[in-house]
């Protein structure tokens, strides 16, 4: 079996693994190094959540789409630095360090797949596999200027993704170009019955970048308070592109998103506490003191293994699904992210897509978001598009302060074609 | 086995104006080929630790559970024949807490949408006929088992065995309606009975039944008037119990133990408790009792099952009390027989592959012997072979053997049986024995062994013969049964009584 030579300069710290000689083979990504982010499950190969609580853990399995990766010749080349278990927007809260954003190295990547975009931005891989829970994908794309997209909700499978937060992340496709995108996206919507939450719909598509009669919504809220109006300014000018390109640019309100960052917290919080429940030192990650009482030995691997991040979010879930409390919290989630959804069905009665920045700001210095609540805060731009399940990506639009800024389109549930063309019309318009 | 004290009180000495509250909750293995979420085999029980699993039923990260239909469709079976509501749309959730045999840090069960709620089943009560309300029935995955090493009571280590997990398990819940250990255990019988007959349980395998009961004692009545939840007195819970004899055991030590307390005046707290089988008692739990918050929420990676469509086209076979008057229709089975014999699925079947020969022959001799027999040797009826007992059948028909010798010749059988797993022909048995009914000549020769037997009783018991020509007629019975014996009970009673009659009036 042919292979690639991988032998990168990591000096952006993309990578957590990677490997020398990555095996590849015939099929539509024959030869090309694809990056994987290091929650998703690849056999043989270490997997770690950027955690400490899964050291030592190589999965005897692999995720759905690193069998269809490989499938198509692929070749799995490393696995990419993160947010611990996803949970960040700067990848800074990792148990290997920091990624760095090769747009500017004083800068974070963006989060949490920071090593994905890191590696492809920096051109040491030409596709990477992100996950997207609230903007995971999105954000570091826009953050390092490259192209990420979440899929919609049941398109690809997860089998193999460690989860998060079940209900509300993809995995999906990073490149430095929206007609790779597109390819990788052929390659990861084949059906996996394993996944019972999927649907299947397989990606067949070559990216038109025509959007004449498009129309367009752009919400207020996504140029309102918090967003930084220089990123806003090169947001509306690459709307306006669009609308010379002949879409039609219609303004729109999503009242919902005064709730969607507190309903997408306490969901995605609650999920994580339990999904994160299993690393309790029996099977995997390090070794357990057999001779303390077992409960006491769960609450030292658990304390010792998970970081300070992921701690927070596991009590605030737990303290969310708490008898007496879960009606005021996970049940009122549940009923905003109806009303999110709700706003999406209606916008997209009278629009195709919908459009804004992804990120309220450009990329954060290092050490820069030091309390939990202003990091959530940047998450706004992005979370809605998780509470409701459609399709979004992110494809750079310009910079402001000399740093990427990214361009947010939000389509109809699986119509992740749609959102592909006007990413493709963009880039096409922006290089002309 | 039939009771004769079911109109006793649950427990003698209790107060007159008290009564016994008891609810159930049941846990049964589906008898599916694979488990519930993933494609490994359910047949693990001969098996070496750990080799029926896979990533799904490990539980590692990221696996994904994907419900196995023919457990569903099992489910849907049960909530049918416990005459239950089929949801609309039931839900997976996911139950939350620590243990170490439990793979993912939660259980998949069901919660507030469980496949089928309110049902009934009826038992034959303490004063008759009784329906016993089912609030629910609720599928979940079974948890792995921890084996522990260097002895139960201070185990040097601890190993956890994943076959288990996993497994398809229904969990059905009753109201509080049963009075009695003796209903709870009646309840039981009936319930195995009912799911063996949907072909969705296998009560022959070790651990495929646990059962948690409620349990109180409270003023007669007092149920009645004020329901489920404003208890006079506390409730107690006990887990654990893992046999239908443990059911019985476990509430009878309980009702004791409370009745104790309600004497000494002591306050009952509502409490879990734990049924130690090899003792027959139940013990207080470790202090872990700070009531237990479960944070239930609906399982993500799972949808919703819409299955009333389904549930609808589902055919149900004959169930025990639809046998029961089949039996006693078509067999003439008198009721007792009749319940006896549909009460097991196992030998209700094999009372049909032998009742051809002698309908009544056939239920007297399973129903009231063979199965007395074979709980004598905690045996059970999959292990007799039709064939053979039929042709006990036919020799008890034609009169080549006693009675008393064909018992003799069970017993010989079963032995075998137990022993080698298989037995020699009932014939082939008879013979070798030499157990073959002697019959007895009219003419009263003495070459005839029956006559030869009589008329040694006779020489050797002057006082029973005086009695007899005295008038003591009973005395008759006495010979008789030294005549037996000196013909191994090979001799048809009615044969000696005539040839003792004539001897004696001969004089």
């Amino acid at each position: 079996m042919a292979s690639v030579t991988f032998a990168p300069d990591d000096r952006y710290n993309a990578f957590i693994t990677t490997l020398s000689e990555a095996e590849t083979g015939p099929g539509r990504l024959s030869g090309i190094p694809v990056a994987v982010k290091d929650n998703i499950s690849t056999r043989g190969i270490p997997t770690t959540c950027a955690s400490r609580i899964l050291a030592g853990y190589i999965p005897p399995y692999d995720a759905h789409v690193v069998t269809l990766l490989k499938r198509e010749g692929a070749a799995i080349v490393g696995k990419t630095n993160m947010d611990e278990f996803g949970m960040g927007t700067t990848t800074e809260n990792s148990a290997f360090g920091p990624t760095l954003n090769p747009a500017d190295p004083t800068r974070v990547p963006g989060g949490s797949s920071g090593g994905s975009a890191a590696a492809v931005a920096s051109g040491m891989v030409r596709m990477a596999l992100g996950t997207d829970t609230g903007g995971s994908i999105r954000c570091p794309a826009a953050f390092c200027g490259i192209v990420g997209l979440k899929p919609t909700y049941g398109r690809v499978s997860r089998y193999g993704l460690i989860a998060y937060a079940n209900s509300l992340e993809q995995i999906g496709p990073m490149a430095r170009s929206v007609e790779d995108i597109s390819l990788l996206m052929e390659v990861l919507t084949t059906h996996d019955s394993r996944d019972s939450t999927t649907i299947s719909c397989p990606y067949r598509h070559t990216p038109d970048p025509s959007v004449r009669g498009l129309k367009i919504g752009v919400p207020e809220e996504f140029f309102g308070e918090g967003v930084d109006p220089r990123v806003a300014a090169v947001v509306w000018e690459a709307v306006t592109r669009l609308e010379q390109q002949g879409a039609e640019i219609v303004t729109c309100r999503m009242p919902s998103m005064s709730f969607a960052l507190a309903a997408y917290y306490v969901t995605c919080t609650s999920e994580a506490s339990s999904n994160l429940a299993r690393f309790d030192g029996v099977r995997y990650g390090p070794q357990a003191d057999t001779r303390r009482p077992w409960h006491e030995s769960f609450q030292d691997q658990r304390r010792e293994g998970f970081g300070a991040e992921v701690r927070r979010r596991i009590m605030l879930g737990t303290f969310a699904l708490s008898s007496g409390y879960y009606g005021k919290y996970y049940a009122k989630a549940q009923a905003a992210r109806q009303q999110v959804r709700n706003d999406f069905v209606r916008l997209f009665r009278t629009v195709d897509v919908i459009a804004g920045p992804t990120m309220p700001t450009v990329a954060f210095r290092l050490g820069e978001k030091t309390d939990p609540l202003s990091m959530y805060l940047s998450d706004i731009l992005t979370v809605p598009a998780n509470l409701a399940g459609v399709p979004a990506i992110s494809v750079p639009c310009g910079t402001s302060e000399g740093l990427p800024v990214g361009l947010q389109v939000i389509g109809q549930w699986f119509r992740d074609e749609k959102v592909i063309d006007v990413a493709a019309a963009y880039e096409q318009g922006a290089s002309l | 086995m039939s009771d004769n004290s079911a109109t006793q009180p649950a427990s003698p000495g209790m107060a007159i104006d008290d009564e016994v509250i008891i609810g159930l909750e049941i846990h049964c293995q589906l008898d599916t080929r694979t488990k519930l979420f993933c494609g490994c085999s359910t047949d693990y029980r001969d098996d070496p630790p750990n080799t029926h699993v896979c990533p799904i039923c490990l539980g590692l990260p990221g696996s994904l559970p994907r419900v196995n239909l023919k457990a569903v469709e099992f489910s849907l079976r049960v909530g049918k024949a416990l005459n239950c509501g089929i949801a609309h749309e039931a839900e997976f959730a996911r139950k939350n807490y620590f243990y170490p045999d439990l793979n993912k840090g939660f259980q998949i069960t069901q919660y507030d949408k469980p496949i089928a709620v309110k049902g009934y089943l009826d038992i034959e009560g303490e004063d008759g006929e009784k329906r016993v309300r089912i609030t629910r029935v609720h599928m979940e995955e079974d948890p792995g088992r921890l084996v522990h090493k260097g002895g139960a009571d201070r185990p040097k280590y601890t190993l956890v065995d994943y076959n288990r997990a996993g497994i398809p398990l229904i969990e059905i819940v009753t109201e509080p309606d049963l009075r009695s250990p003796k209903e709870a255990r009646r309840f039981l019988n009936k319930l195995r009975a009912t799911l063996e007959y949907l072909g969705v349980f296998d009560s022959e395998k070790e651990g495929s039944l646990r059962v948690d009961a409620n349990i109180s004692i409270q003023p007669k009545g007092w149920f009645e008037r004020e329901g489920k939840g404003k208890a006079d007195r506390g409730r107690v819970e006990v887990k654990n119990i893992s046999s239908y004899k443990g059911v019985e055991k476990a509430l009878t030590f309980e009702i004791t133990r409370q009745k104790n307390l309600i004497r000494r005046g002591q306050k009952l707290e509502t409490a879990t408790r734990h049924f130690v089988e090899t003792r027959g008692v139940t013990t207080s739990s470790r202090s872990k009792e700070m009531e237990q918050d479960y944070r239930y929420f609906p399982e993500p990676d799972l949808r919703p099952l819409r299955v009333c469509d389904w549930a609808a086209e589902i055919m149900l076979p004959e169930l025990p009390d639809a046998r029961r008057a089949r039996f006693m229709e078509q067999y003439c089975c008198s009721p007792i027989h009749a319940r006896t014999l549909t009460g097991e699925l196992k030998l209700a079947e094999f009372y049909e592959k032998v009742a051809d020969i002698d309908t009544a022959l056939a239920a007297t001799w399973l129903a009231d012997t063979l199965l007395g027999e074979l709980n004598y040797r905690d045996m059970s009826i999959v292990v007799v072979p039709p064939e053979q007992f039929r042709e006990l059948l036919e020799l008890l028909k034609e009169g080549s053997v006693t009675d008393k010798t064909g018992v003799e010749v069970l017993r010989v059988l079963l032995d075998q049986l137990k022993e080698t797993g298989s037995c020699e022909g009932p014939r082939a048995c008879v013979d070798r024995l030499g157990l073959r009914v002697i019959t007895a000549t009219p003419t009263l020769a003495g070459e005839d062994p029956v006559v030869k037997a009589a008329k040694e009783a006779i020489a050797e018991q002057p006082q029973a013969v005086a009695d007899y020509l005295a008038g003591r007629k009973e005395a008759l019975n006495f010979l008789v049964g030294q005549v037996m014996k000196k013909t191994r009970g090979c001799a048809k009673p009615g044969d000696v009584n005539t040839v003792l009659a004539n001897l004696l009036e001969e004089g």
